[in-house]
C-alpha cells in the first residue's frame, strides 16, 4: 500500500486504520483482495474535495476532515439501547432487519424467510468460502471514492432475495441504529427483486442519546426485475452532529415501477447519492426527496439517472426547508442513452428558506444522446409568504405554528407520494418532530 | 361600561406615507357599525391595523379592545381574545385542507384562552352544522384552504370561520365585493345569525347594497383617512343618492 497516497485524507494515516480494522472485516481471499483494491481506489483521491466535480458542493475533506475509526462490535448494553430505539420507530408491522453500529443484530431482527423472501446477514455471506461470487457483494458499477471506501470497510448489512411473483405482506425494514460517539460504521445491503414482485422497502437511520459525532457510511444495491413494483421509503434522523454518507445503486427492469421517497432531518453532514439505471423498457421512476435542515447542517441529495432503455419516465422532485445557516445541495443528472427514445425525464427543485443565511445549490444536468425525448428541469427558491402567515395568525395561530402549517403544506405533496399509510405517517411524524423542535 | 372597541385619534403610516390621520370611533357590544367610503379612503388599512397586520406604523393614538391595549398584542393573541377580520381578499393556502386549518385555528385559540382542545367528533358536528347553514358542501372543506374556491365560496368560508370561532368583534371588509345577489344573501344571512348582544360587527363596504341585508345601527363615512361623518342607517341611503364627492371635498 502506498502510505503517501493514503495520507491525502487531511494527513490522517487512514491506511493505518484500514490495517488495524482488517482483522475484523469479514471475508478472506477474494473478498479481502476486493477490499484492498477498493481501499487503493479510495486512497488515490482520499475524501473527495470540491475539485472533484461530483462533490463540488460537498467537500468532505473540509466537512468531515477525517474518516473516524471503525465502531467496535456492539456489546449487550448497546444492543439493549438499540432495541429500545427500534420500539419507538412507529413504522407499524414491518419485517425489521436491525444493524447496530454497523453490525447486523440477529437478536433484534426478524429473519423469517418465506413467501418468496430470503434474508441473510452480509457478513455471513462474505465469510462463506463456498461461494464463488462472494467478492461481487462488494463490487459496484459506479466509480466513486465514498463507494470504494464503503466496500473496503463494510462490516455488515443484509442480503435480501425476493423471488419472482412474491408480494411480501409486510414491508422489509432495514434499521440502522448508532449508539457510540466518534466512530464510523460501514454498512452495505443488497436487495434482489425478481419479476412480477411487489415490494415495500423501508430504511431508517436513528441514534441513541449516547451517539454523537459519529459517521454512518452506507451503500444499498438494488436490482428490480421486470413487471415489478418497488415502493421505497428512507427516513434519516441521525444525530445533528453526525455524518451520513450513503449511496443507492439501483437497476430497474422493464415495465417496472420504482417509487422512492427520502426524508433527511438528521446529520450535520449528509449526502444521499442515488445512481439509478432504467435498464428495461416502459418503466417509471418517481423520486421525492425532502430536506428539513437547520443550524449548520449540510445536506446533499444527488441523483444520477441513466435512461438506458426506450420509453421510460422519470420524475425527480426535491424539496428543501432550510433554517438558520443550513445548506442544501441538489444535484440531478439525467443521461439519456442513444437507445432510450421516448424518454420522459423531468426534475424539479423547490426550496423554502426560513432564514437569510440558509443556502441552496442546485445543479441540474441533462445529457441527451437520443433525438425523440422530453426532458426538463426547474428550480424555485422562496421564503414563506407573508400574506399567508398573517392570515393564519389572524386566525389564532402563533407565529411558529403558522410557519409549521405552511412548511407542512410545502412538503405535504412529497409525503403524499408514499402509498403505504403507516409509512406516510412515519415520514409525517419525523417532519413534525423537526417542526416541534423549532418551536 | 367599557366599550368593546375604542379607536382614538389613530394615525397610521405605510412606508412613510400617512394613511390614517387621526381616526376615532367607538363600538359597543351588540352594535352593528358600517364604515363606508370611496376606494383608497383607508378602510382596509383600519381593519388591518385592528387585526395586527405587519407593515403598518402607528404613529399616534390608540386602540382599546375591552379596555386592553390592542396594539400591544400579537395578531394571534387578538384572535384568541375575540377579534375577527373577514378579509377582503381571503388567501389561498395550497396543501392545507380547510378542515385541518379550521381545527388547528380553533384549538390554537382555545389553548391561548386556557381552554381544552375540541374533541374531534364535537368539532366535526359543529363544522357540519355551520357548513350546512351556509350551503358549504363538506367536500369543499377537504380541499386546500380557498384553493379553487369561487369568490362567493371564499366569503362564505370567512363567515364559516366567524361562526366557529364565535368572536366578539367581527370586522367584515368588503364582504360584498365580487358576490352576486344570491351569494350575498347567503353570506349576509350567516352574518345576521351571529348578531347577538355581546358581539359587535363592523361592516366595511363601498356600496349601500350590503346594508339592505346587514342593517347597521351606526354608519360612518370615511374619506382620506378620517371619519368625516357619522349617523344612523339613513346616512347610507343618503350616500347612495348623493355619492361620496361632497365628503371628499370636506376631507380635503
Ligand atoms: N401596503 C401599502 N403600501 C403603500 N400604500 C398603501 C398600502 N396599503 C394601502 N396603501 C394606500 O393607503 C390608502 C388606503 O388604502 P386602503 O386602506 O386599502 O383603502 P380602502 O380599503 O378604503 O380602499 C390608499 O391610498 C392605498 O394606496
Ligand atoms: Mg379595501
Amino acid at each position: 500500500m502506498n502510505v503517501a497516497l493514503a495520507k491525502t485524507t487531511t494527513g490522517a494515516v487512514l491506511d493505518g486504520t484500514f490495517a488495524a480494522a482488517r482483522g475484523r472485516l469479514p471475508g478472506v481471499g477474494t473478498v479481502a483482495e476486493t477490499r484492498q483494491q477498493a481501499f487503493d481506489d479510495f486512497a488515490r483521491t482520499g475524501l473527495p474535495t470540491r475539485r472533484i466535480e461530483e462533490w463540488k458542493y460537498t467537500d468532505l475533506r473540509n466537512l468531515l476532515r477525517d474518516v473516524a475509526p471503525l465502531a467496535p462490535t456492539p456489546d449487550q448494553a448497546a444492543l439493549a439501547q438499540a432495541a429500545k430505539m427500534v420500539e419507538t420507530l412507529g413504522t407499524g408491522d414491518t419485517q425489521k432487519l436491525v444493524i447496530v453500529d454497523g453490525v447486523f443484530a440477529a437478536g433484534l431482527s426478524d429473519l423469517t424467510s418465506g413467501g418468496g423472501v430470503t434474508v441473510h446477514a452480509l457478513s455471513a455471506m462474505l465469510d462463506d468460502a463456498t461461494s464463488a461470487t462472494r467478492a461481487d457483494l462488494l463490487r459496484s458499477r459506479v466509480a466513486d471514492p465514498m463507494i470504494a471506501l464503503n466496500a473496503a470497510f463494510a462490516t455488515d448489512g443484509v442480503l435480501v432475495d425476493i423471488a419472482d411473483d412474491a408480494a411480501p405482506a409486510r414491508p422489509l425494514h432495514i434499521v440502522h441504529v448508532a449508539t457510540r460517539p466518534s466512530v464510523a460504521a460501514f454498512t452495505r445491503s443488497l436487495v434482489r427483486i425478481g419479476n412480477r414482485a411487489r415490494v415495500t422497502l423501508v430504511e431508517s437511520f436513528v441514534a441513541t442519546e449516547t451517539a454523537k459525532a459519529y459517521q454512518a457510511h452506507d451503500a444499498v444495491v438494488l436490482w428490480i426485475g421486470d413487471d415489478s413494483d418497488l415502493q421505497h421509503v428512507r427516513v434519516m434522523e441521525d444525530a445533528g452532529d453526525a455524518a451520513n454518507i450513503a449511496t443507492a445503486i439501483v437497476t430497474v427492469g422493464a415495465r417496472t415501477k420504482f417509487n422512492t421517497f427520502s426524508l433527511t432531518t438528521g446529520g450535520g453532514v449528509s449526502r444521499y447519492q442515488s445512481f439509478i439505471t432504467m435498464a428495461g423498457v416502459d418503466s417509471e421512476l418517481s423520486t421525492n426527496s425532502v430536506h428539513l435542515l437547520r443550524d449548520k447542517q449540510h445536506g446533499d441529495c444527488t441523483f444520477v439517472i441513466e435512461h438506458a432503455a426506450p420509453n421510460c419516465l422519470s420524475r425527480e422532485l426535491f424539496r428543501a426547508v432550510l433554517d438558520d445557516r443550513a445548506h442544501s445541495v441538489f444535484q440531478g443528472r439525467i443521461n439519456v442513452h442513444q437507445i432510450a427514445q421516448k424518454t420522459d425525464g423531468k426534475m424539479m427543485s423547490r426550496a423554502l428558506l426560513l432564514s437569510d443565511e440558509a443556502e441552496i445549490d442546485n445543479k441540474p444536468e441533462l445529457e441527451i444522446f437520443a433525438d425523440d425525448v422530453q426532458c426538463g428541469h426547474g428550480a424555485t427558491i422562496g421564503a414563506l409568504d407573508d400574506s399567508l402567515l398573517f392570515y393564519l395568525r389572524a386566525r389564532g395561530l402563533p407565529e411558529k405554528a403558522a410557519q409549521a402549517l405552511l412548511i407542512q403544506a410545502f412538503v405535504g405533496e412529497a409525503m403524499e407520494s408514499i402509498v403505504n399509510d403507516d409509512l406516510r405517517d412515519v415520514a409525517i411524524s419525523a417532519a413534525e418532530r423537526w417542526l416541534e423542535s423549532r418551536a | 361600561m367599557t366599550a368593546l372597541l375604542e379607536v382614538k385619534d389613530l394615525q397610521v403610516r405605510v412606508e412613510d406615507r400617512e394613511i390614517l390621520h387621526g381616526l376615532t370611533m367607538t363600538v359597543n357590544g351588540g352594535e352593528v357599525h358600517a364604515i363606508m367610503g370611496p376606494n383608497g379612503s383607508g378602510k382596509s388599512t383600519l381593519s388591518h391595523v385592528i387585526a395586527g397586520k405587519p407593515g403598518y406604523e402607528v404613529t399616534g393614538g390608540e386602540i382599546l379592545f375591552k379596555g386592553e391595549d390592542l396594539l400591544e398584542m400579537e395578531p394571534d393573541e387578538r384572535a384568541a381574545k375575540g377579534v375577527f377580520l373577514a378579509f377582503q381578499y381571503p388567501v389561498e393556502i395550497p396543501g392545507v385542507t380547510t378542515m385541518n386549518f379550521l381545527r388547528t385555528a380553533v384549538n390554537a385559540q382555545r389553548k391561548a384562552r386556557g381552554e381544552s382542545e375540541y374533541l374531534v367528533p364535537d368539532f366535526l358536528r359543529k363544522v357540519r352544522e355551520v357548513a350546512a347553514s351556509l350551503n358549504i358542501p363538506m367536500d369543499m372543506l377537504k380541499r386546500g384552504v380557498n384553493v379553487g374556491f369561487s369568490g362567493g365560496e371564499k366569503k362564505r368560508n370567512e363567515v364559516l370561520q366567524m361562526a366557529l370561532f364565535q368572536p366578539s368583534l367581527c370586522i367584515l371588509d368588503e364582504m360584498d365585493s365580487g358576490l352576486d345577489i344570491d351569494a350575498l344573501r347567503v353570506a349576509a344571512d350567516g352574518v345576521n345569525a351571529l348578531r347577538s348582544p355581546d358581539r359587535a360587527m363592523v361592516v366595511i363596504t363601498h356600496y349601500q347594497r350590503l346594508l339592505n341585508y346587514i342593517v347597521p345601527d351606526h354608519v360612518h363615512v370615511m374619506s382620506k383617512g378620517r371619519v368625516v361623518k357619522s349617523g344612523g342607517k339613513e346616512l347610507a341611503l343618503e350616500l347612495e343618492e348623493s355619492g361620496y364627492a361632497q365628503y371628499e371635498d370636506a376631507a380635503a
